[in-house]
Protein backbone atom coordinates (compact mmCIF):
# COMPACT_ATOMS: atom_id res chain seq x y z
CA UNK A 1 0.00 0.00 0.00
CA UNK A 2 1.71 3.28 -0.93
CA UNK A 3 1.27 6.03 1.57
CA UNK A 4 -1.20 7.97 0.25
CA UNK A 5 -3.81 4.94 0.57
CA UNK A 6 -2.62 4.55 4.08
CA UNK A 7 -3.17 8.05 5.06
CA UNK A 8 -6.48 7.98 2.69
CA UNK A 9 -7.48 5.14 4.80
CA UNK A 10 -6.20 6.83 8.16
CA UNK A 11 -8.42 9.86 7.70
CA UNK A 12 -11.18 7.96 6.73
CA UNK A 13 -11.23 5.76 9.82
CA UNK A 14 -11.03 9.44 11.98
CA UNK A 15 -13.48 10.39 9.80
CA UNK A 16 -15.61 7.96 11.10
CA UNK A 17 -14.36 8.31 14.43
CA UNK A 18 -15.46 11.94 14.53
CA UNK A 19 -19.34 11.04 13.59
CA UNK A 20 -19.34 8.65 16.27
CA UNK A 21 -17.90 11.69 18.40
CA UNK A 22 -20.74 14.18 17.17
CA UNK A 23 -23.44 11.24 17.90
CA UNK A 24 -22.53 10.05 21.36
CA UNK A 25 -22.19 14.07 22.50
CA UNK A 26 -25.58 14.69 21.41
CA UNK A 27 -27.01 11.83 22.38
CA UNK A 28 -25.76 12.47 26.12
CA UNK A 29 -26.59 16.00 25.88
CA UNK A 30 -30.12 15.16 25.25
CA UNK A 31 -30.57 13.37 28.28
CA UNK A 32 -28.32 15.60 30.60
CA UNK A 33 -30.61 17.83 29.62
CA UNK A 34 -33.36 16.08 31.07
CA UNK A 35 -32.22 16.69 34.35
CA UNK A 36 -32.35 20.49 34.54
CA UNK A 37 -36.23 20.29 34.79
CA UNK A 38 -35.57 18.73 37.81
CA UNK A 39 -32.88 20.95 39.12
CA UNK A 40 -35.19 24.37 38.34
CA UNK A 41 -37.98 22.85 39.95
CA UNK A 42 -36.03 21.82 43.08
CA UNK A 43 -34.04 25.07 43.50
CA UNK A 44 -37.14 26.53 43.36
CA UNK A 45 -38.46 24.71 46.06
CA UNK A 46 -35.67 25.14 47.76
CA UNK A 47 -36.08 29.04 47.85
CA UNK A 48 -34.47 30.13 45.10
CA UNK A 49 -36.12 32.36 42.49
CA UNK A 50 -35.89 31.89 39.08
CA UNK A 51 -32.73 33.82 38.49
CA UNK A 52 -30.95 32.04 40.95
CA UNK A 53 -31.57 28.73 39.65
CA UNK A 54 -30.57 29.55 35.58
CA UNK A 55 -27.66 31.69 37.03
CA UNK A 56 -26.29 28.35 38.27
CA UNK A 57 -26.67 26.43 35.47
CA UNK A 58 -25.44 29.56 33.40
CA UNK A 59 -22.48 29.69 35.49
CA UNK A 60 -21.63 27.31 37.97
CA UNK A 61 -22.62 24.42 35.42
CA UNK A 62 -21.62 21.45 37.17
CA UNK A 63 -24.85 19.24 38.58
CA UNK A 64 -23.72 17.63 41.26
CA UNK A 65 -22.10 21.01 42.91
CA UNK A 66 -25.85 22.84 41.96
CA UNK A 67 -27.88 20.00 43.16
CA UNK A 68 -25.63 20.00 46.59
CA UNK A 69 -26.05 23.52 46.72
CA UNK A 70 -29.98 23.63 46.45
CA UNK A 71 -29.63 20.42 48.84
CA UNK A 72 -28.10 21.74 51.84
CA UNK A 73 -30.09 25.60 51.35
CA UNK A 74 -33.34 23.26 51.46
CA UNK A 75 -32.33 21.29 54.46
CA UNK A 76 -30.75 24.41 56.67
CA UNK A 77 -31.90 27.48 55.02
CA UNK A 78 -29.76 29.97 54.75
CA UNK A 79 -27.96 29.68 58.26
CA UNK A 80 -26.35 26.70 56.30
CA UNK A 81 -24.77 28.86 53.68
CA UNK A 82 -21.27 27.90 54.80
CA UNK A 83 -22.07 24.42 54.62
CA UNK A 84 -23.68 24.77 51.25
CA UNK A 85 -20.61 26.69 49.89
CA UNK A 86 -18.40 24.01 51.08
CA UNK A 87 -20.83 20.88 49.55
CA UNK A 88 -21.01 22.53 46.35
CA UNK A 89 -16.80 23.09 46.28
CA UNK A 90 -15.92 19.90 47.45
CA UNK A 91 -18.62 17.77 44.79
CA UNK A 92 -16.70 20.53 42.14
CA UNK A 93 -12.96 18.91 43.19
CA UNK A 94 -13.40 16.03 41.17
CA UNK A 95 -13.09 18.33 38.24
CA UNK A 96 -10.00 19.10 38.78
CA UNK A 97 -9.22 16.01 37.90
CA UNK A 98 -11.05 15.74 35.03
CA UNK A 99 -9.16 19.21 33.66
CA UNK A 100 -6.09 17.59 34.10
CA UNK A 101 -7.16 14.99 31.83
CA UNK A 102 -9.07 17.01 29.34
CA UNK A 103 -6.18 19.90 28.96
CA UNK A 104 -4.34 17.81 26.33
CA UNK A 105 -7.69 16.83 25.06
CA UNK A 106 -9.15 20.04 24.02
CA UNK A 107 -6.19 21.76 22.04
CA UNK A 108 -4.60 25.01 23.27
CA UNK A 109 -5.85 27.88 21.29
CA UNK A 110 -5.20 30.83 23.54
CA UNK A 111 -6.80 32.01 26.84
CA UNK A 112 -10.72 32.19 25.99
CA UNK A 113 -10.53 28.89 24.22
CA UNK A 114 -9.32 27.46 27.64
CA UNK A 115 -11.71 29.32 29.50
CA UNK A 116 -14.51 27.61 27.53
CA UNK A 117 -12.79 24.48 27.81
CA UNK A 118 -12.59 24.60 31.56
CA UNK A 119 -16.13 25.87 31.66
CA UNK A 120 -17.17 22.82 29.72
CA UNK A 121 -15.32 20.14 31.68
CA UNK A 122 -18.00 18.08 33.87
CA UNK A 123 -18.15 14.50 33.97
CA UNK A 124 -20.51 14.11 30.99
CA UNK A 125 -18.25 16.02 28.38
CA UNK A 126 -15.16 14.17 30.29
CA UNK A 127 -16.65 10.38 29.47
CA UNK A 128 -17.67 10.92 26.42
CA UNK A 129 -13.93 12.53 25.28
CA UNK A 130 -12.38 9.47 27.03
CA UNK A 131 -14.57 6.83 24.99
CA UNK A 132 -13.27 8.34 21.60
CA UNK A 133 -10.67 6.13 19.47
CA UNK A 134 -8.68 8.87 18.22
CA UNK A 135 -7.33 12.60 19.19
CA UNK A 136 -9.68 14.68 16.28
CA UNK A 137 -13.13 12.57 18.18
CA UNK A 138 -11.91 12.85 21.40
CA UNK A 139 -12.05 17.08 21.26
CA UNK A 140 -14.81 16.54 18.86
CA UNK A 141 -16.36 14.94 21.45
CA UNK A 142 -15.91 17.06 24.50
CA UNK A 143 -16.94 20.09 22.91
CA UNK A 144 -20.58 19.12 21.28
CA UNK A 145 -20.97 17.18 24.94
CA UNK A 146 -20.11 20.37 26.71
CA UNK A 147 -21.82 22.70 24.25
CA UNK A 148 -25.17 20.14 23.89
CA UNK A 149 -25.22 19.87 27.47
CA UNK A 150 -24.43 23.38 28.29
CA UNK A 151 -27.52 24.70 25.78
CA UNK A 152 -29.77 21.72 27.13
CA UNK A 153 -29.15 22.56 30.68
CA UNK A 154 -29.92 25.87 30.88
CA UNK A 155 -33.43 25.71 28.67
CA UNK A 156 -34.34 23.00 31.26
CA UNK A 157 -33.28 24.58 34.08
CA UNK A 158 -35.70 28.03 33.14
CA UNK A 159 -38.51 25.30 32.13
CA UNK A 160 -38.16 23.83 35.63
CA UNK A 161 -38.01 27.00 37.58
CA UNK A 162 -40.84 28.20 36.40
CA UNK A 163 -42.54 25.07 36.97
CA UNK A 164 -41.82 24.85 40.56
CA UNK A 165 -42.42 28.81 40.58
CA UNK A 166 -46.55 27.80 39.61
CA UNK A 167 -46.53 24.68 42.25
CA UNK A 168 -46.41 26.38 44.80
CA UNK A 169 -46.40 23.82 48.09
CA UNK A 170 -44.19 21.39 46.29
CA UNK A 171 -43.79 18.72 49.50
CA UNK A 172 -47.39 18.48 48.00
CA UNK A 173 -45.89 17.36 44.66
CA UNK A 174 -43.15 15.05 46.40
CA UNK A 175 -40.68 17.45 45.44
CA UNK A 176 -38.05 16.52 48.66
CA UNK A 177 -38.55 12.64 47.86
CA UNK A 178 -37.58 14.05 43.93
CA UNK A 179 -34.47 15.88 45.29
CA UNK A 180 -32.93 12.51 47.24
CA UNK A 181 -33.90 10.16 43.51
CA UNK A 182 -31.86 12.74 41.74
CA UNK A 183 -29.14 12.29 44.53
CA UNK A 184 -29.62 8.46 43.93
CA UNK A 185 -29.30 8.42 40.11
CA UNK A 186 -26.22 10.78 40.26
CA UNK A 187 -24.18 8.26 42.84
CA UNK A 188 -25.77 5.04 41.09
CA UNK A 189 -23.32 4.86 38.44
CA UNK A 190 -20.37 5.18 40.88
CA UNK A 191 -21.43 2.03 42.90
CA UNK A 192 -19.55 -0.47 40.32
CA UNK A 193 -16.55 -0.75 43.13
CA UNK A 194 -16.77 -2.23 46.30
CA UNK A 195 -14.37 0.62 47.80
CA UNK A 196 -17.42 2.94 46.22
CA UNK A 197 -20.24 1.53 48.18
CA UNK A 198 -19.00 1.06 51.25
CA UNK A 199 -17.75 4.29 51.15
CA UNK A 200 -21.67 5.13 50.43
CA UNK A 201 -23.21 3.30 53.01
CA UNK A 202 -20.50 4.43 55.88
CA UNK A 203 -21.03 7.88 54.50
CA UNK A 204 -25.10 7.95 54.64
CA UNK A 205 -25.27 6.22 58.05
CA UNK A 206 -22.77 9.16 59.42
CA UNK A 207 -24.58 11.74 58.06
CA UNK A 208 -28.18 10.59 59.70
CA UNK A 209 -25.98 10.33 62.94
CA UNK A 210 -25.23 13.70 62.98
CA UNK A 211 -28.29 15.05 61.71
CA UNK A 212 -29.14 15.69 65.49
CA UNK A 213 -26.22 16.61 66.60
CA UNK A 214 -24.61 18.79 64.59
CA UNK A 215 -26.04 21.93 62.63
CA UNK A 216 -28.05 21.54 59.45
CA UNK A 217 -25.70 21.27 56.31
CA UNK A 218 -22.58 20.37 58.37
CA UNK A 219 -23.37 16.64 58.23
CA UNK A 220 -22.95 16.04 55.12
CA UNK A 221 -19.16 17.52 55.31
CA UNK A 222 -18.53 15.18 58.56
CA UNK A 223 -19.22 12.56 56.04
CA UNK A 224 -16.50 13.30 53.26
CA UNK A 225 -14.54 12.99 55.78
CA UNK A 226 -15.36 9.00 55.52
CA UNK A 227 -14.30 9.55 51.68
CA UNK A 228 -10.55 11.12 53.13
CA UNK A 229 -10.39 8.05 55.60
CA UNK A 230 -11.34 5.26 53.06
CA UNK A 231 -9.36 7.05 50.63
CA UNK A 232 -6.09 7.72 52.41
CA UNK A 233 -5.39 3.89 53.48
CA UNK A 234 -7.07 2.37 50.23
CA UNK A 235 -9.53 0.33 52.82
CA UNK A 236 -11.05 -2.50 50.68
CA UNK A 237 -9.30 -1.11 47.81
CA UNK A 238 -8.04 -2.82 44.42
CA UNK A 239 -4.73 -3.91 46.01
CA UNK A 240 -6.99 -5.88 48.87
CA UNK A 241 -9.61 -7.18 46.68
CA UNK A 242 -6.86 -8.68 44.06
CA UNK B 1 -25.36 36.08 54.36
CA UNK B 2 -28.17 36.15 51.55
CA UNK B 3 -29.14 33.19 48.75
CA UNK B 4 -26.53 35.53 46.54
CA UNK B 5 -23.62 35.63 48.42
CA UNK B 6 -24.14 31.57 49.04
CA UNK B 7 -24.76 31.10 44.92
CA UNK B 8 -21.28 33.74 44.09
CA UNK B 9 -18.75 32.24 46.05
CA UNK B 10 -20.07 28.67 45.78
CA UNK B 11 -19.93 29.09 42.09
CA UNK B 12 -16.45 31.21 41.97
CA UNK B 13 -15.65 28.22 43.69
CA UNK B 14 -16.77 25.33 41.63
CA UNK B 15 -15.45 27.86 38.47
CA UNK B 16 -11.90 28.12 40.13
CA UNK B 17 -11.68 24.16 40.89
CA UNK B 18 -12.38 23.67 37.43
CA UNK B 19 -9.58 26.46 35.81
CA UNK B 20 -7.25 24.62 38.31
CA UNK B 21 -7.31 21.43 36.44
CA UNK B 22 -6.57 23.32 32.88
CA UNK B 23 -4.06 25.61 34.42
CA UNK B 24 -2.21 23.88 37.15
CA UNK B 25 0.35 21.77 36.41
CA UNK B 26 -0.55 18.26 35.86
CA UNK B 27 1.41 16.41 38.61
CA UNK B 28 -0.89 16.45 42.17
CA UNK B 29 -4.31 15.00 41.39
CA UNK B 30 -2.58 12.85 38.66
CA UNK B 31 -0.94 10.50 41.93
CA UNK B 32 -3.02 7.31 42.81
CA UNK B 33 -4.20 8.26 46.27
CA UNK B 34 -5.62 11.99 45.57
CA UNK B 35 -7.31 10.74 42.49
CA UNK B 36 -8.70 8.57 44.51
CA UNK B 37 -9.62 10.42 47.49
CA UNK B 38 -11.21 12.89 44.79
CA UNK B 39 -13.28 10.20 43.34
CA UNK B 40 -14.87 8.73 47.13
CA UNK B 41 -15.25 12.31 48.22
CA UNK B 42 -18.00 12.69 45.09
CA UNK B 43 -19.73 9.23 46.27
CA UNK B 44 -19.72 9.98 50.07
CA UNK B 45 -21.26 13.29 49.90
CA UNK B 46 -23.68 12.62 47.47
CA UNK B 47 -24.52 9.47 49.92
CA UNK B 48 -24.81 11.62 52.60
CA UNK B 49 -26.97 14.22 50.71
CA UNK B 50 -29.20 11.68 49.89
CA UNK B 51 -29.22 10.35 53.82
CA UNK B 52 -30.10 14.14 54.91
CA UNK B 53 -33.09 14.54 52.03
CA UNK B 54 -34.36 10.93 53.01
CA UNK B 55 -34.66 11.35 56.66
CA UNK B 56 -34.09 14.68 57.97
CA UNK B 57 -36.31 17.23 59.23
CA UNK B 58 -34.59 20.43 59.99
CA UNK B 59 -31.99 18.90 63.05
CA UNK B 60 -34.89 15.72 63.75
CA UNK B 61 -34.86 12.60 61.90
CA UNK B 62 -38.07 10.49 60.46
CA UNK B 63 -39.97 8.32 58.53
CA UNK B 64 -41.90 9.62 56.23
CA UNK B 65 -43.20 9.67 52.39
CA UNK B 66 -39.81 9.95 51.20
CA UNK B 67 -38.31 6.50 52.26
CA UNK B 68 -40.59 4.54 49.95
CA UNK B 69 -39.82 6.96 47.84
CA UNK B 70 -36.22 6.68 47.43
CA UNK B 71 -36.70 2.52 47.43
CA UNK B 72 -38.90 2.64 44.26
CA UNK B 73 -35.97 4.75 42.99
CA UNK B 74 -33.15 2.23 43.69
CA UNK B 75 -35.30 -0.49 42.65
CA UNK B 76 -36.02 1.44 38.84
CA UNK B 77 -32.11 2.90 38.78
CA UNK B 78 -31.72 -0.94 39.10
CA UNK B 79 -33.36 -1.72 35.86
CA UNK B 80 -32.07 0.93 34.12
CA UNK B 81 -34.28 3.54 34.04
CA UNK B 82 -33.97 6.70 33.01
CA UNK B 83 -33.01 9.39 35.36
CA UNK B 84 -35.98 12.02 34.56
CA UNK B 85 -38.19 9.20 34.56
CA UNK B 86 -36.73 7.86 37.96
CA UNK B 87 -37.41 11.46 39.44
CA UNK B 88 -40.68 11.96 38.49
CA UNK B 89 -42.16 8.60 39.81
CA UNK B 90 -40.31 9.13 42.61
CA UNK B 91 -42.46 12.18 43.32
CA UNK B 92 -45.40 10.70 42.63
CA UNK B 93 -44.73 8.36 44.89
CA UNK B 94 -44.52 10.73 47.48
CA UNK B 95 -47.01 12.99 46.43
CA UNK B 96 -49.36 10.08 46.07
CA UNK B 97 -48.50 8.81 49.55
CA UNK B 98 -49.24 12.32 51.31
CA UNK B 99 -52.38 12.29 49.51
CA UNK B 100 -53.94 9.12 51.21
CA UNK B 101 -52.51 9.60 54.61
Amino acid sequence: MSDDAAAGAGAATDAAAVRTARRDGIAVGLATAAYGVSFGALAVASGLDVWQACFLSLVMFTGGSQFALVGVVASGGLSAGGSAIAAAALLGVRNVVYGMRMRPVVGSRGVAHRVAAAWLTIDESTAVALAQSTDRAARVGFWVTGVAIFIGWNLTTLAGALIGDALGDTRAYGLDAAAAAAFLGLLWPRLKRLQAGATAVVAAVVATIATPVLTPGLPVLVAALVAVVIGWFDLLGRRREA
Amino acid sequence: MTVWHVILVATAATLALKLAGHLVPASFLERERPARIADLLTVALLAALIAVQTLGAGQALTVDARVPALIVAAALYAVRTPFIVVVAVAAAVAAGIRLVA
